[in-house]
């Protein structure tokens, strides 16, 4: 078993529902498992937990064993913190008892962050008197996630920890989310079925369905797969890992950098050099054989051709080096033979809209259009 | 005015047996609550036949049990060189059989009403099995134990049939209020009966009085 990297397999059989994966926890940064209802995200995580005590198979984390034929590590005994999708917070207890107790029962890890700053980091300081009725559900969850971190736990285990918020109170939860993400030092599994949210918070994607791993991989890999039809059915879209450079108050523009160059968004979106993500679908980016001389399209990139394959339908998906970043371009079958695409050949892609992930100021639907 | 004396012996065995029936009905109840063993069922009628039976057929039963040739109450002559019935360690044996399911249902129903659910999110903070029990699943069901404890309370304290055949009559030891109560109707001592009817009538009222508004208090908390 490699050592910097946990590798996870579980199996479990019922009459109705048969689990059977197995998958690669990187040491760092959060690996989504994505799927639809009832695929076995949340099984999975469960077994890893320990709280499925039927699951056959073997879990095992980091080199340790906890579940094979013969052995099973009780879930007291698993260095685990489960964030459960209903907070689970307990009833009688005020916040800063419910956060003291895991951390009363797990012995304390130097390298992760001290309870303050779980407790900054989360922005529950001024709740830590209240019992848990006394907080929306906003609250209860980031309470719940920082009595998990608190259990100082070698794996953080996330089950849909947003699906039972409305619109608006995902939106108030997502920027703590990405301080953790930012922060945190301990791998984690993040179960969603949406894909906005992994978009924003993964490195890493692991897709399941019908209780097997249909593919995992870097997340910007596995977003540019075209084989993978719950990930939206041709649907493909490419991730860039952006940096804001500076904002301009007359036209109201960011201009972000990326591997490949600039580009420029509507809105002011964090601070200077704060990381960012954007999400470009591939039916938003079009081509052309020379730079256009007018149009409302801002971000214009040069971009070389490097494979091209067909999709159903009459269209053409196309895959493109924009300097050391890869782009998709989703076109029709017609345009592609009229721009007589090849391999290696030059052209310039107009991207019609970006969505941009993980900024404090994004609104509920997160697509901002960067036509002028 | 009569003598209090059966009304304190009511109170005395009334509070010793339900803190036996807490103490041993508390495991219990709480394997009722999680087993999926085929003896639950079993188990459970049993636990509830004394809602249904006769208090002369369970006192009956009890007399020829706990008599000094039963199975029970020839051992505790052997132990004691006391018999069991006619005394108020029967008693007590008597009206834990008597009360159980008054206790053991409401403390079952507050442990199933709790789920997997805080168990689990315990157990993934790191508390083992006893530890979950007395830090979360055992506050969780202060209801359940408040109305355990006054309903066993005030069911020993009505208790009459039971008492009467594995009981008798002997003041100080086994005359109870309610048989109390009989004896000074028998012998047409209406006043006598008056008093201590109405002092039972009171104090069952208080009971009930408090364990619905302790109820409404804790229900509005959670």
């Amino acid at each position: 078993m490699n050592t910097d990297a946990g590798h996870v397999t579980a199996a479990l059989s019922r009459p109705d529902f048969t689990l059977d994966v197995d998958i690669k926890v990187p040491s760092h940064g959060v690996t989504g498992i994505f799927g639809a209802s009832g695929c076995g995200k949340t099984t999975l995580l469960r077994c890893i937990a320990g709280l499925e005590r039927d699951a056959r198979g073997s879990v095992g984390f980091n080199g340790q064993l906890w579940q094979d034929s013969e052995n099973f590590v009780s879930p007291w005994q698993r260095p685990v913190g489960y964030v459960f999708q209903d907070a689970r917070l307990f009833p009688h207890m005020t916040v800063a008892r419910n956060l003291n107790y895991g951390r009363r029962r797990s012995a304390p890890l130097p390298e992760l962050s001290s309870p303050e700053q779980i407790i900054d980091m989360l922005g529950i300081g001024h709740l830590l008197d209240r019992k848990p009725a006394q907080l929306s559900g906003g609250e209860q969850q980031r309470a719940s996630i920082a009595r998990a971190l608190l259990r100082y736990p070698a794996l953080v285990l996330m089950d849909e920890p947003l699906a039972n918020l409305d619109a608006a109170r995902k939106q108030e939860i997502m920027p703590f989310l990405d301080r953790l993400h930012a922060n945190l030092q301990v791998p984690m599994l993040y179960v969603s079925h949406s894909l906005d949210e992994m978009t924003r918070l993964c490195d890493h994607l692991v897709v399941m369905q019908s209780g097997r791993v249909l593919g995992q991989g870097r997340l910007h890999d596995m977003l540019m797969r075209t084989d993978l039809p719950i990930l939206g059915g041709g649907e493909a879209s490419t991730v860039l890992d952006v940096r804001v450079l500076d904002y301009d108050p007359h036209y109201q523009l960011s201009r972000l950098q990326f591997a490949g160059g600039e580009v420029v968004v509507p809105g002011r979106h964090g601070d200077h050099s704060c990381p960012l993500r954007l999400r470009i679908m591939a039916s938003d980016v079009s081509l052309c054989r020379e730079r256009p001389r007018s149009s409302s399209i801002l971000n214009i990139l040069p971009a070389v051709v490097e494979s091209r394959q067909a999709e159903a339908g009459g269209y053409v998906l196309v895959q493109l080096r924009v300097g050391e970043a890869k782009l998709m371009a989703r076109v029709t079958l017609k345009s592609a033979e009229a721009l007589n695409l090849i391999q290696g050949q030059s052209l310039f892609a107009q991207i019609k809209s970006v969505a941009v992930k993980n900024s404090a100021e994004q609104t509920a639907i997160d697509n901002a259009n960067a036509e002028a | 005015m009569p003598g209090l004396g059966p009304l304190w012996l009511s109170v005395k065995l009334g509070l010793i047996s339900t803190a036996i029936l807490i103490l041993f009905g508390t495991p219990l109840a709480f394997w009722l609550s999680r087993t999926r063993s085929h003896a639950k069922t079993v188990i459970e009628a049993m636990v509830a036949l004394p809602i249904v039976l006769p208090p002369t057929v369970l006192g009956f039963y009890l007399l020829i049990l706990l008599g000094p040739n039963g199975l029970v109450g020839s051992y505790w002559v052997k132990l004691t060189e006391s018999t069991l019935t006619f005394s108020f360690g029967g008693l007590v044996i008597a009206s834990i059989l008597y009360s159980m399911p008054f206790v053991i249902q409401p403390l079952q129903n507050a442990f199933e009403s709790i789920g997997r659910g805080f168990v689990e999110a315990a157990e993934t903070l790191g508390a083992r099995p006893l530890d979950v029990f007395f830090t979360v699943i055992l506050p969780l069901s202060t209801r359940g134990f408040l109305t355990a404890a006054i309903m066993g309370f005030a069911h020993t304290l009505g208790e009459f049939g039971v008492v009467l055949m594995v009981g008798g009559n002997i003041p100080g030891q086994t005359r109870v209020i309610s048989i109390a109560i009989y004896d000074h109707v028998e012998a047409l001592e209406y006043a006598q009966a008056h008093v201590l009817s109405g002092l039972l009538l009171a104090f069952s009222f208080t009971c009930m009085f408090a364990l619905y508004f302790i109820n409404g208090r804790l229900r509005h908390e959670h």
